[in-house]
């Protein structure tokens, strides 16, 4: 596996601190002064309606846009916390391949459709310097296996998968490298629900098995409850509302979060 | 000169000094595309016009010009542009590999070894090797700019996925210098080792996609390969039908509609000078010299 030694010792200093963070797009603010630590380990959901500023806000975390005020620091795999603006362009790819993950609502922005789901796997690998196919395909069919993806269909296009295992290989190719962050925007988005309760599941293993932090946008306060540790309501681009998962859905403050709690249908 | 209407060469000194540029910065960045102004020249796309256009600038009175079209001297591409430099610059020509000056290439790089002071001019199609894999010429420039190749060995992973072997045969990706990842133009996988370290100039143009990259003189050319499944040559089994040679790319020939075939040497000039030197093949055991000569 990748970097099995991974250091430890730092799991009481924050991993990723945004500071202030504002995004404008002319007239609109899409993001206002939005400021949280996350901890190794811990899962952040950050939920609200359509337009609220979760999407920039990744966004402006993942360091693919940037603030007009504010700050994204990250703790590097040296324990130093850094600056992501500060940050080259070849430092910024490399962190973005290597130390976290992305996955997109449409896997399809995610994966190389036409290439097989082996090479999909593969790739990051072969990014940081793996030279030998027999390890590389290897490693590749241990993660279909742990994403609950046939082996068998490893030389096959993900074109010819289906949403949920579209979605699963996403995921796949995004932990391949160990990494320590996982952006997770809507990944749920668009699968019925039996899918959605597997991927679920099957998300929350990985995350407590590899220790990973992860930042997930959702809608949907089921996302919320099952996979995250704390919840941020997002409102008009403000956070209005921040604590403990179960606490913020279970005794809600702001009307806002109300609304949205009361707004789920009973099962 | 015997066509006084063109200048030398056909391309006007403005031109052709703005192609040396590229070509020079090229050199000094083995490997690196370098965009320049590509010009329309009297034949189509795909016909040659960056390989024409980087000779027209380089070519001076007393060069000696050679092309070959995938090895060949005497294809209809070959002789063309041939005559066209005969015509327009009144240069010497020559289908000597050892004699030649300036060897403009499609497809092939000459059996004979070259020497210093050659300069090999490679037609090519299209020049970025990541093209299939990413087609935004945005995000390519960039991946060659932060040297991210991963994707380069994607392809090759595909290959052995699906036909357990690297089955790229032509066009097969080399690393220059140890820095930029190079497509060699569709010269067949057999001629990569010809560019290490090579005594010769290799200049590559691409007038429709506009780029122009070169390899200076012994500079490290490495084909791209996985530690299991090391790059290898490919040929066809066989010696040449003509001239015996065992060690040249082979270009089989289908004789009639019942499966007949013979396999000849792809270089003609390499072929011609050993039937010269008296090398016989199958075809021609009992021949004397002068009558294997076509």
């Amino acid at each position: 596996m990748f970097d099995a030694a991974r250091p430890r010792r730092d799991d009481d200093q924050p991993l990723l601190v945004a500071d202030g963070l504002s995004k404008s797009f002319g007239r609109l603010q899409a993001c206002r002064d939005v400021s949280f630590s996350l901890y190794p380990g811990e899962v952040l959901a950050i939920v609200g309606e359509s337009g609220s500023g979760k999407s920039t806000l990744l966004q402006l975390l993942s360091a693919q846009m940037a603030p007009n005020a504010g700050s994204v620091s990250y703790r590097m795999r040296d324990g130093v916390l850094r600056d992501l603006a500060a940050l080259g362009e070849a430092e910024r790819r490399f962190l973005f391949r290597t130390d976290w993950g992305f996955v997109h609502q449409d896997a399809a922005m995610g994966l190389r459709m036409g290439v097989s789901a082996g090479a999909n796997v593969g790739e990051r690998l072969m990014a940081v310097g793996h030279n030998h196919y027999g390890k590389i395909r290897q490693t590749a069919a241990s993660w279909l296996e742990r994403v609950e993806i046939s082996v068998d269909r490893i030389d096959d296009a993900p074109k010819t998968y289906s949403g949920g295992m579209r979605q699963r290989l996403q995921i796949a190719r995004n932990l391949v490298t160990e990494p320590r962050l996982v952006f997770m925007d809507e990944p749920t988005g668009g699968l019925d629900v039996s899918v959605q309760a597997r991927l679920l599941d099957m998300m929350r293993t990985l995350v407590s098995e590899l220790g990973l932090a992860a930042i997930v946008v959702t809608h949907d306060l089921a996302v919320a409850r099952l996979l995250s540790h704390r919840v941020m309501v997002m409102q008009g681009g403000r956070v209005i509302e921040t604590g403990l998962t179960d606490q913020v859905l279970d005794d809600p403050h702001q009307p806002y979060t109300q609304l949205l709690v009361s707004s789920i249908l009973p099962a | 000169m015997n066509a006084p209407t063109y200048n030398f060469a056909y391309l006007d000194e403005q031109t052709k000094r703005m192609i040396r540029r590229a070509i020079l910065k090229a050199i000094a960045i083995p490997g690196y595309q370098v965009p320049f102004a590509s010009r329309e020249m009297p034949m189509p796309y795909g016909w040659g016009t960056g390989g024409v256009q980087v000779t027209a600038a380089i070519l001076g009175p007393d060069d000696r010009l050679k092309v070959i079209d995938q090895g060949s001297d005497d294809t209809t591409n070959a002789i063309s542009i041939r005559k066209f430099f005969e015509k327009t610059a009144g240069v010497a020509t020559t289908t000597s590999t050892n004699d030649a000056t300036v060897i403009q290439t499609r497809h092939r790089i000459p059996e004979a070894p070259l020497h210093g002071g050659q300069v090999l001019v490679y037609q090519v199609p299209i020049p970025e090797p990541l093209r299939f894999l990413e087609p935004r010429e945005t995000e390519t420039r960039r991946m060659h700019a932060l040297e991210e190749y991963g994707l380069m060995h994607v392809k090759l992973y595909e290959d052995i996925a699906r036909f357990g072997h690297i089955a790229t045969a032509y066009a097969y990706p080399v690393k220059v210098n140890a820095r930029y990842v190079m497509d060699p133009s569709p010269t067949p996988k057999f001629d990569n080792p010809k560019m290490d370290n090579s005594p010769a100039l290799q200049l590559f143009g691409a007038g429709r996609e506009k780029r122009i990259y070169a390899i200076p003189p012994y500079t490290s050319v490495v084909s791209l390969d996985f530690e299991d499944h090391p790059f290898t040559r490919y040929k066809n089994d066989a010696c040449c039908a003509l001239c015996g040679a065992g060690d040249s790319y082979l270009d089989e020939i289908v004789t009639d509609d019942k499966g007949g075939r013979m396999f000849v040497c792809s270089d003609t000039d390499f072929c011609e000078t050993r039937q010269a030197q008296g090398h016989r093949g199958s075809e021609n055991a009992g021949l004397p010299a002068e009558a294997s000569h076509v």
